[in-house]
Parts: structure tokens; C-alpha cells; sequence
């Protein structure tokens, strides 16, 4: 690549703390003003829609409780994603294993028989070992066979995807919806509290929350924590170590799976108190999860404020649909900006670009 | 002859050998500076290169002899100064820029496709065909040209994988010469030949400089520097020393000049005092990474309290055995016994456990996790112990200490323990290397090149470690393609080829014609006879 003669790129030593912030606001802002070259261009003035939007998500108790029930699935698969990205798994299947662990707590909730004050609890359980199990499965491939985890990951997207639509069309098809394709309504035992009248169900909150904390003592503190940053870091060092690649990538998979199918436990039990269709479960959240741990630079911790961010900007679809009359797939036109924005302004943590001096 | 050699004839006519005159330089280079993040490569750098000769840089690493020729061959831009090319100022903004000038450059690590042939690797890049077909008849001629003409005999259908380190090297000559280049950079062309192969290249580099052509060498290698050199610049840190006709000096001087101070040449080294045997390889074999065979029937016996040096031109096995002996290797066959346990039976945990240290080829690459604290990486292998590791989590303030003490026994010079591996200095990191492995004195220690790309003053610590663990009582596997270090730290010398043991011999009664032949491929008897 040329540089013009004016400039000079350095490399940086370490990006402080405050780069990284700067960074990432930089690009969040790059994506705000290109999507509002979209806004304007469906003739509604960006200003405008980037102030309903924020309207709301805050203007309204509704809109802060809607934004906050989004912020629980991206904060459990976004806690998780940021172990698998450490132990360098590019886990793009938190969306298969989110439905996986809803699909499990919803076998659990109406055909187990476990008894009332337990089948939460259970459901929990079940929901983690299926998307944990669901998530090892291309660990195993990648490390054992050597096959590539992104096409892996996403592959069983849509094996999840298909296999909720076969349950709910076919062999779990409630008797009582009247032909439509969902399961019956869950038994109230399986149904999760909520605050008030919203549909924050503040056990998965509470769940994601301290799980990202531990997530984060996980990483920072503890051996298992130290394997994954070696594996992730260096895996020629890890190997020369005598680190497991295996053990390793399997239990970071674990985890990332298991928080992801934690959160389809969350939104069958909190939410839908069904199965439904896939694209009613998730949303798309095991995706844009993808964003949020990246946004969050694999911390645990900052996962917290940026699923929340994400969860803004999908509160803000439904704003531009409803009061705007926009499509909702803005959303993710959006989102995918940000990604863009994002990993392209990865240079600009590792290098500094200043004017140069004016040469002798 | 084509023109291009022809004029070369001519020049050479005229250049009635009185060096010096500035009218005679094809190269001045003027206050050239070159400044990255936190150092300054090139410092106000005076160079010029006359016509017909062979000019030796030589340098510490870390001197600037990289970065100025990388400069002179455009893919760096000075920061400030100015490039003369037989008088005029250049501005070389690229290889291509550079080569368009004829200055052509064989970089130390070779940029040639494995899977091409010689030929097809010599005109990549270039148009000369018609439209986009090539002309492989007339490369076809212009190659066997030139190798008859300065005695570089290659098969130009052969692919490049087949070749050896030093053909391939004379590839990347052909490569050069046959863009017409005048004036030809060498960068440390020697670390990868066995002597037998120094001594062809240097015959060639005659030849060339015979017919007219210009020759930079890079070099830390005082030796080298005597061979062959008309003239001699030397660097440090950044600076010109001096610039001296090789005649009108000797080795003390040029070491002095080149660190700065008085080197040492000979390492004080005790008496070998023998103890048990420690470890007993037999019949060793291994496949290598592209599972081809690798070791072919290892045997060897090392004791403590010696140092077994293994030679041998890279790829013939040296790597595969250090690797094996960690537990990193499966063994085809054979064993390896350390006092009672077989270390092919052992994962690299279980060795590592078994007091065995290893300091890897790649120290960056496999020894270090250059994202990570040096205090980690200090714990790299220990970190599941105690007193590391307590109920599972990792003792900070225990690997504070431990970092503590290691910097300062090794000396190994970070701002503090928090600091990343990977803004150390090479001499640094394989301190840190060293620092971690030898702790808890292990019975067993594989060092692997521990002093390649080192500076002499790092080099001359890493071997005073290895012989204080040696005089502990420690067996070290030292494996190097530097036969000087061999030599001068070995107690018995190995020479491995195509993954057989050649031979072994007493480091005090080798010399280094039998060892070159061994690495070449004749087995010691054959030598000897």
C-alpha cells in the first residue's frame, strides 16, 4: 500500500486503554453518519431518526424495558463469544446454539415430568449442556480433523434452524394453537419471573450478569483462563508448553455454547413460554452477538455495556418500523456497518498515523 | 555476449585498481537517516561503495546494516540524506526502482516458490514475452548464459523445494544477475551453507566481481570479513565507525570497533568432568512436518556434566530430533532414555516435568506468547504448579516474585514485569527463554541455535549460561549451524545428514575440514580414510 508522502504511519507499541475507547467510538460514529446516508436517502432526515430511535429506547418505561429484555440474550451468547474468540474459535454459531438450548429447555418444560419448583432450574441445566454440546461438536472437528470453524459454526446454524422448524411443524406441534406452528404454552412452573409488567425476565439478567463476571475472573485469574490466552495467542507456544489444544478449545466451547443456550432457555421461558419459529426465538441475537464481543474487545465485563448498546440499536428497529415506516433490515445494515467500521479500524490501534515532517 | 556483460568487460578495463577516489564511487550515500518508533536504525549514515569491489558491513544486529540496504534497495525511504548513484542523486522508491538502477539484492531469507521451477522463479515479476505468454526458450538461453559465464551451474527445470540452501541461493543470483544488476546486495548470505558451500560462494562472488560487478555483503562474521572483503565498513548502533581496507586491518580491531569494546574470543572453559550417563537415544526414527522420514536411526549417548554439540546443515534431521527428545514429536521407532523414563513415551508436559529444558529454534514463535507480560511468560511452564497456581488460580503476586528475580539474574532489561515479550529486544526474549527453562536446574537441557540472530554480547552471556550449567553437572544437546560455537562450547561434536549420525567427534581434536565433509554427507570412516 502507498502512503501519501505528507503522512507517516508508525507503529504503536501497546494501544492504551483510551486508544481503544477513541477507536471503537470512531467506529460507531463512521457507521452512524454512513447510515444516515440511507436514512436520507429513503427521504427521512437522519437526525430525525437517530433521535426517534433514541426516543425510543429511553423516551418511554416501554422503551427501556424492551431495550433492556434484548440486552439478556446478547449479553449471555456476547459473555460467551468472548472466551471462544480468546482460545482463538471463531464461534459463528451462537445463534444455533442459542435455539439448541431453547429447544432442550422446551423438551424439558413439556414432556419431562420434573417436578414444579425444579424445572426452572432444570431447564437451565439441559438448555446449557445442549448448546454446549451443540458448540463442541466443531471443537472436536477443528482441533481433531482440522476442519475449519467458521463454515462448521455456521453450518449447524441452519441443522438448529431446521430442526426447530421439524419440531414445531411436526412432532411437537401443539394440539391446543389451533394449527399453528408452535409448541403448546409452557406450565406456569417453567415460566420465568418478570419485573413488574415488563418482560425483563431478571433471572437470565441476573444469570448473564454474573456470569460475565465470572467470566472475566475466568479469563484474567485463573489457570484455565491463562491456557485459553496461550492457545488463543500463540498456539506453536501452547503446544510447546504442553497445553492441550484440545482440552482447551473444547472447554472454551463450552462455555461459549453453553451461555449461548442459556439465553434460548431465557427467551422460550421469559419471553414466547414456547417454542415458536426460529426467527421469533433469536432474532438474530447469536449474530449480532458477534459484534458485541468484538465491540467489546473480548472483555466479559464490557460485554455488559455493549449488549446493551446492541439492544438499543434493535429497539431502534422496531422504532423505524413502527413510527418511520422504514424496513427493520436497516437494523442490520447497521449493524454490519459497525462490524465493518470496526475490524477496519483495527489498523488504527496498532499503528499511528501523523503528518510528517517536512523533509530537509 | 549480451551488451550488459560486454560493458561490464569494459569497466572492469577500466578500473586500473587504485580504490578510494571518489570518481571511481558507484555508490555515496549521505547522511542517511532512518528513524522507527523508539529507535533510530540509521543515524546520519556516510557510505560510499567503489566500483569493482567487495564492500563487508559489518555489524552487531541490531546495527543498521538491514535497514540501510533495504533503503538502497527502495523498501525503505530514508528519512533524510541523499543516494548518489556515479554522481547524480537517486530517489529509489521501490525494488523495481532499484533494479531499474541495477542494484539488486539476495535477501537472507530467500524469496523464491517452493512448487516453481528455477526458471519460472527467475522471470517472475518480469514482462518480456509477447502479451501474456512467456518465452521460455529465449529465458532458457539467457540463464544458461550467465551461469556459463560466472560458473553458477543449475538445472532450470527443477523445482525449488528439490534444491539445496545453497543452490537455492544461487538462484536468487541468477535472479539478480539476469535483471541485469550491477551492483549486488548480499544480506548475511553465509548462515544457511556448510563451509564446502561458503567457500563455492565466495569463489563465485570473485568471479562476478571479476567481470565488473559491485558487491555489497552483509556480515557479522569477522571471518568472513577477512576472506573476502576489499574494504570494510563497520557499524553500531546506528553509525559509521570507519570505513578500512581489509589489508590494513585484523580481527581484534574490527571486533573492538564493532562492540565497542574488547571481545573475548576464547570462553573460559573447565575441564570436562563427566558424570553418569544421563540420556540414551537408539535407533531413533521420525517423520518431519511434511511426513517425510526425518531421523533415519538416531543413536547417541550424552553425560552430564558435557555439552554434545550436533552439526549439520538445517533440515537434516536437527530440528526433528530436539523435537522428539521435548515430546513434541511422535518417534517412529526407537527409544530415548533419560536416566529411567523413555521420553518418546512422554508428552511435552510429562518431559518438561522430568526436568528436561528446552530452548526451541523459534524463540519468538514457539518460546514466547508475544501478547503476554513477560511475568507470564516467565511462568509459561510452571504456571500449573505451585507456587503459581493455587486452587486453580494463578498466583499474581507469586509470579511477580518469580518475574522479579529472573530479570535480574538474567539480566533481562523491560520497563517491568507487565510489560509484552513482544516489545523485547531479541537478546531479551531469549534471556526470558533461558531464564524459564533453567530454572528448578534441570538434568537435561536441548538448546537448539540459542544464539542465532544475537548480538556478541548477548551471545557471549547465553554461552557463559550454557557452560555454567554444564559445570552443574547438566547434559546439554546443543544443536547449531554456527561451527565456531560448536566448537568452542562442545565437549563431542555430532554431525548429523539426511537424519543419520555421520559421526561424532572430540570438539578439541576436530577440525573443520572432516566436519564440513560429514555434513555434507560422508560418513566419518570415509573421512577418515
Amino acid at each position: 500500500m502507498r502512503v501519501p508522502s505528507f503522512l507517516r504511519v508508525e507503529r504503536r507499541a501497546t494501544p492504551s486503554t483510551r486508544v481503544v475507547l477513541g477507536v471503537s467510538l470512531l467506529a460507531i460514529v463512521a457507521a452512524l453518519i454512513v447510515a444516515g446516508i440511507f436514512f436520507q436517502a429513503y427521504g427521512v432526515s437522519p437526525i430525525r431518526a437517530y433521535g426517534d430511535i433514541l426516543k425510543g429506547a429511553f423516551g418511554s418505561r416501554l422503551g427501556v424495558t424492551e431495550t433492556v429484555r434484548r440486552a439478556i440474550p446478547l449479553l449471555l451468547c456476547g459473555v460467551g463469544l468472548t472466551i471462544a474468540f480468546r482460545a482463538l474459535f471463531w464461534n459463528i454459531g451462537a445463534e444455533g446454539q442459542l435455539l439448541i438450548g431453547a429447544t432442550a429447555a422446551t423438551g424439558v418444560a413439556l414432556f419431562s415430568g420434573v417436578p414444579g419448583p425444579l424445572l426452572l432450574p432444570v431447564m437451565f441445566l439441559v438448555g446449557f449442556a445442549a448448546g454446549a454440546l451443540w458448540g463442541t461438536i466443531p471443537a472436536a472437528l477443528k482441533v481433531k480433523l482440522g476442519i475449519n470453524d467458521v463454515i462448521t459454526t455456521l453450518m449447524m446454524n441452519y441443522i438448529a434452524i431446521y430442526i426447530v422448524e421439524w419440531l414445531i411443524h411436526g412432532p411437537w406441534k401443539g394440539p391446543t394453537m389451533r394449527g399453528f406452528a408452535y409448541t403448546d404454552r409452557f406450565p406456569a412452573a417453567a415460566i420465568l419471573p418478570t419485573i413488574g409488567i415488563s418482560r425483563i425476565h431478571w433471572p437470565t439478567l441476573a444469570v448473564g450478569l454474573v456470569l460475565a463476571t465470572l467470566a472475566f475472573v475466568l479469563v484474567k485469574r485463573t489457570r484455565w483462563g491463562f491456557e485459553i490466552r496461550v492457545v488463543g495467542e500463540n498456539p506453536h507456544a501452547a503446544r510447546f508448553a504442553g497445553i492441550s489444544h484440545f482440552k482447551i478449545t473444547v472447554l472454551a466451547m463450552v462455555v461459549s455454547g453453553g451461555l449461548a443456550g442459556l439465553a434460548g432457555v431465557g427467551e422460550v421461558a421469559g419471553i414466547h413460554h414456547m417454542l415458536l419459529g426460529p426467527t421469533h426465538v433469536s432474532m438474530g441475537y447469536g449474530y449480532t452477538a458477534i459484534i458485541v464481543a468484538w465491540l467489546a474487545r473480548r472483555n466479559p465485563l464490557a460485554v455488559i455495556v455493549t449488549s446493551l448498546l446492541f439492544a438499543i440499536i434493535m429497539r431502534g428497529g422496531d422504532v423505524i418500523k413502527v413510527s418511520l415506516g422504514l424496513p427493520f433490515q436497516l437494523v442490520n445494515v447497521f449493524n454490519g456497518l459497525i462490524l465493518f467500521f470496526l475490524i477496519g479500524s483495527e489498523i488504527l490501534m496498532r499503528y499511528r498515523i501523523r503528518l510528517a515532517p517536512r523533509r530537509a | 555476449m549480451t551488451p550488459s556483460l560486454l560493458a561490464r568487460s569494459k569497466k572492469r578495463e577500466g578500473n586500473g585498481g587504485t580504490l578510494g577516489t571518489s570518481a571511481d564511487c558507484v555508490i555515496q550515500l549521505r547522511g542517511i537517516v532512518k528513524r522507527f518508533p523508539g529507535v533510530v536504525a540509521n543515524d546520519g549514515i556516510d557510505l560510499e561503495i567503489v566500483r569493482g569491489e567487495i564492500h563487508c558491513l559489518l555489524g552487531e544486529n541490531g546495527a543498521g546494516k538491514t535497514t540501510l540496504m533495504r533503503i538502497l534497495y527502495g523498501l525503505y525511504q530514508p528519512d533524510e540524506g541523499q543516494i548518489l548513484l556515479n554522481g547524480s542523486p537517486i530517489r529509489i522508491p521501490s525494488p523495481k526502482a532499484a533494479l531499474a538502477h541495477r542494484i539488486g539484492m539476495v535477501h537472507q531469507h530467500f524469496r523464491l516458490v517452493p512448487t516453481l521451477s528455477v526458471e519460472e522463479n527467475i522471470v517472475l515479476g518480469l514482462h518480456e514475452g509477447r502479451g501474456p505468454f512467456l518465452s521460455p526458450r529465449k529465458t532458457r538461453k539467457k540463464i544458461g548464459k550467465i551461469a556459463e559465464d560466472y560458473g553458477l551451474q543449475i538445472d532450470s527445470q527443477a523445482k525449488i523445494w528439490q534444491l539445496s540452501v545453497g543452490q537455492q541461493q544461487r538462484v536468487e543470483i541468477i535472479k539478480a544477475l539476469y535483471r541485469e544488476a550491477d551492483i549486488l546486495i548480499m544480506d548475511e548470505p553465509t548462515s544457511v551453507l556448510t563451509p564446502q558451500e561458503v567457500d563455492q560462494l565466495f569463489a563465485t562472488l570473485r568471479t562476478l566481481v571479476d567481470d565488473g560487478l559491485t558487491i555489497i555483503f552483509i556480515t557479522h562474521k569477522l571471518d568472513e570479513v577477512m576472506q573476502i572483503s576489499d574494504r570494510v565498513t563497520v557499524l553500531r548502533k546506528g553509525k559509521v565507525v570507519a570505513t578500512v581496507p581489509t589489508a590494513e586491518t585484523d580481527k581484534p580491531v574490527l571486533a573492538t570497533m564493532m562492540v565497542g569494546r574488547e571481545v573475548v574470543f576464547r570462553l573460559e572453559k573447565s575441564p570436562l568432568d563427566r558424570g553418569e550417563k544421563i540420556l540414551e537415544v537408539r535407533d531413533l526414527h521420525a517423520l518431519n512436518d511434511r511426513g517425510l522420514p526425518a531421523l533415519r536411526g538416531v543413536s547417541l549417548d550424552l553425560y552430564g556434566g558435557e555439552i554434545l554439540g550436533v552439526a549439520g546443515v538445517s533440515g537434516n534431521g536437527q530440528q526433528e530430533l530436539s523435537e522428539v527428545l521435548a515430546g513434541l514429536r511422535r518417534a517412529l521407532k526407537g527409544s530415548a532414555i533419560l536416566l529411567t523414563h523413555d521420553l518418546t513415551h512422554c508428552s511435552a508436559r510429562e518431559v518438561a516435568d522430568l526436568g528436561v529444558a528446552h530452548v526451541p529454534t523459534e524463540r519468538i514463535r514457539m518460546g514466547t506468547v508475544p501478547n503476554m507480560s513477560v511475568r507470564e511468560n516467565l511462568i509459561l511452564k510452571s504456571y500449573r504448579r505451585s507456587p503459581f497456581c493455587r486452587w486453580s488460580f494463578v498466583d499474581q503476586k507469586a509470579a511477580h516474585q518469580n518475574a522479579c528475580r529472573a530479570m535480574e539474574e538474567y539480566a533481562i532489561m523491560a520497563p517491568d514485569d507487565r510489560t509484552a515479550a513482544k516489545l523485547l529486544s531479541g537478546g531479551n526474549i531469549q534471556r526470558l527463554v533461558l531464564a524459564r527453562e533453567l530454572c528448578g536446574e534441570p538434568r537435561f537441557v536441548i538448546a537448539a541455535h540459542p544464539t542465532y540472530g544475537l548480538d556478541v554480547g548477548a551471545t557471549e552471556q547465553v554461552r557463559q549460561v550454557l557452560l555454567g550449567q554444564r559445570d552443574r553437572g547438566a547434559g546439554i544437546l546443543l544443536i547449531s549451524e554456527d561451527l565456531d560455537e560448536l566448537l568452542t562450547l562442545s565437549d563431542r561434536i555430532l554431525v548429523l545428514f539426511g537424519g543419520l549420525v555421520m559421526g561424532v567427534v572430540d570438539a578439541e581434536l576436530a577440525d573443520r575440514e572432516t566436519i564440513g565433509l560429514m555434513m555434507a554427507g560422508t560418513a566419518q570412516e570415509r573421512v577418515q580414510a
